[in-house]
């Protein structure tokens, strides 16, 4: 995985760099995903608070404790969205920090197609969210309700646009669409910005990421619940909020259900590679099962030249060729297949990874005679020549700086074992979702069945199976809703491990592997700033734990 | 001249001031964005994050590039498994 990291001093420096480069994005992602999914959570709250008082106002509700209720409950929810994303600000930036200094090949080779969607990212995030996070903070009592509840969700939306500028950005990488290379100025140069920004790569990123950013909102939320549950605190908080964050949770969890199958199929047809390691997929073919469990060794690469498929594999007929073309007889490659090359029912041809390698190294070459032709000054047609070479391989260009075939496949059980708890844990927050929203909803007929369901297999006591009431459930059933908020971080993670380590080597797909797009920096350096990174990041993190969890204490406020 | 009090500009000054006036915990939260604020743009970015090209290319950053891509070709002979 990071073989690299004690060998010589080059190799180290790409294995720092990664390991750094991870360990941000990481760190960062802890941040981003309640952002947007606490966003909803409060915009509801308070469409709530504001529905309650029009109804106040126009004289339809007598009771005017319940706008106060909701007004309350939205500013709790909103505070806590506060801290978090106070806590986040400004922590993606670092990213750019390392493109700069340890990727700067990558960084000059990606050219201006990052600078329009960070530029647009950058102001965006500052305008929108600056203008609308100050009303929405301050301006209780200085706007009117319509304006601070749009205020609110266009808080929420702007975060929201905000990430869909940074999906562009990591969409490229795996897709890079709507550019050319320019050798003159060695960068890639837009073609089409509405290639580039509606990418379906793109776009399948954004949905998949957003939708479960909400079920992370949803889970944080309903956690928090049922710890006021517990302890018997803020109980009508605790189970309205519950009944908004469950709901928001189900919604999303059968819509991240919806854009993963889409996001699968983007991956099979542009990363086929990536893939076949998430699916331990050796030997491919059509009519090909998803694996549902198997024994892929967590610390090693398995042999996929001479093992036909992972020991002890268990699978569901047919599901991985539907998941990948929406055809259950649909042909899948394994790695196996991808690196000898291989042709699809339709027709279809993929060059063996040895052709690759030598259009790479070709499209290389001709790069470098174009260049030093260039600077002879060398006539039009010997530039041409050169020029349409490189044209011709530049879809395989990163190929010409393979020296082995295995660097070719990404490390097989860190994909697998990521995209199990991803799937996994995303299936057990679609039954937990489905179950709170059966028993907090009091859905006639519906919620005692659940409930005498739950208390059958032993999950509910007899005594509460016929009762509506949620305050006195057993204490191990909110301890398991609140254990469920770190779970919910692992699966959103595993999403990204999935996402970058199922790329490697490719810091750009197909164009630049990592070994080509670091600087040459010595290790030591790269591995002090890794080191200083965890003290900061692990520092901050422990300081926006303990914030949050003593304004959970505190509960919302009064009055 | 002095500001109305009623005017788009003098309610939107009004909304920050009080708004930043009457902060509790916002402040810890300012507190700490600032801090790491300072820690992001002075302290690593200033000595720990250079910028690579500028320090090692010059003006050529293209054609540094270009000898660092170029030059990393894997040679002709790779192993193969």
């Amino acid at each position: 995985m990071l073989q690299n990291l004690f060998l010589s001093i080059d190799a180290a420096t790409i294995d720092w760099s990664r390991a750094q480069f991870a360990l941000t994005a990481i760190y960062h992602w802890l941040f981003v995903p309640l952002t947007l999914g606490l966003a909803v959570i409060m915009g509801i709250v308070e469409t709530k608070y504001y529905r309650t008082k029009k109804a106040i106002d126009k004289g339809l509700l007598s009771d005017e404790s319940a706008a106060d209720f909701w007004r309350r409950a939205a500013k709790f929810w909103q505070k806590l969205f506060g801290v978090n994303f106070a806590m986040g600000v400004a922590t993606g930036i670092i990213l750019e920090f390392e493109f700069g200094t340890n990727w700067s090949n990558y960084s000059w080779f990606v050219g201006d197609i990052f600078g329009a969607p960070l530029a647009v990212e950058g102001i965006v995030a500052f305008f929108m969210e600056s203008t609308f996070v100050a009303v929405m903070f301050f301006g209780w009592k200085k706007v009117s309700a319509g304006f601070h509840l749009a205020s609110t969700w266009l808080t929420g939306l702007g975060a929201t646009i905000s990430a869909w500028w940074i999906l562009v950005a990591n969409a490229w990488m795996q897709y890079p669409v709507g550019c050319a290379f320019n050798p003159d100025t060695m960068r890639n140069e837009m073609v089409s910005f509405a290639e580039v920004a509606l990418s379906p790569f793109a776009v399948s990123k954004f949905c998949h990421t957003v939708t479960s950013s909400w079920i992370i909102g949803a889970i944080f939320c309903v956690g928090v619940c049922c710890w006021y549950l517990l302890k018997k605190r803020h109980i009508k908080l605790a189970i309205e909020s519950m009944k908004i964050g469950a709901m928001v949770g189900l919604v999303a969890s059968l819509l991240a259900l919806i854009t993963g199958h889409k996001s699968a199929q983007d991956v099979a047809e542009v990363q086929p590679m990536k893939l076949a390691a998430m699916e331990a997929l050796y030997r491919g073919g059509t009519d090909v099962g998803l694996t549902a469990v198997a024994w892929v060794n967590p610390f090693c690469q398995p042999d996929y030249t001479t093992e036909y498929e992972a020991p002890l594999k268990i699978e569901m007929p047919c599901a991985l060729s539907f998941m990948a073309t929406n055809d259950i007889h649909g042909y899948v490659p394994g790695i196996y297949d991808i690196l000898k090359g291989y042709t699809t029912p339709d027709g279809k041809v993929e060059p063996s990874l040895d052709e690759k390698i030598a259009r790479g190294k070709t499209a290389i070459a001709a790069l470098a005679d174009y260049r030093k032709a260039k600077a002879e000054g060398a006539d039009e047609a010997t530039l041409s020549t050169h020029l349409s070479q490189l044209t011709a391989n530049m879809k395989y260009f990163g190929y010409g700086y393979i020296r082995d075939k295995a660097d070719v496949v990404p490390f097989i059980p860190v994909n697998f074992w990521a995209f199990r708890i991803m799937v996994g844990m995303g299936c057990v927050f679609l039954l937990f979702f489905l179950v709170i929203v059966l028993i907090a909803y009091k859905i006639p007929f519906l919620t005692v069945f659940t409930r005498r369901l739950l208390a059958t297999f032993g999950l509910l006591p007899e005594t509460e199976a016929d009762s509506y009431d949620m305050t006195a459930l057993p204490a191990w059933h909110y301890w398991a809703a609140i254990a469920l908020i770190p779970l919910a971080y692992i699966a959103s993670e595993s999403g990204w491990l999935v996402a970058e380590f199922g790329r490697q080597p490719w810091t750009i797909q197909d164009m630049l592997p990592t070994w080509a797009a670091v600087s040459d920096l010595q290790s030591g350096s790269v591995a002090l700033t890794f080191f200083l990174f965890l003290i900061l990041f692990t520092t901050m993190l422990a300081v926006e734990i303990s914030i949050l969890l003593k304004q959970i204490k505190k509960g919302p406020d009064e009055g | 001249m002095p500001m109305n009090n009623n005017s788009f500009l003098a309610r939107v000054w009004h909304l920050y001031y009080d708004g930043f006036r009457s902060m509790s915990l916002g402040k810890t939260l300012w507190a700490i964005i600032l801090i790491k604020l300072f820690i992001i743009f002075i302290v690593l970015k200033l000595f720990f994050f250079p910028d690579f090209l500028k320090q090692h290319a010059g003006d050529d950053k293209a054609g540094y590039v270009a000898t660092e891509l170029t030059g990393r070709m894997a040679p002709d002979k790779s192993i193969t498994k």
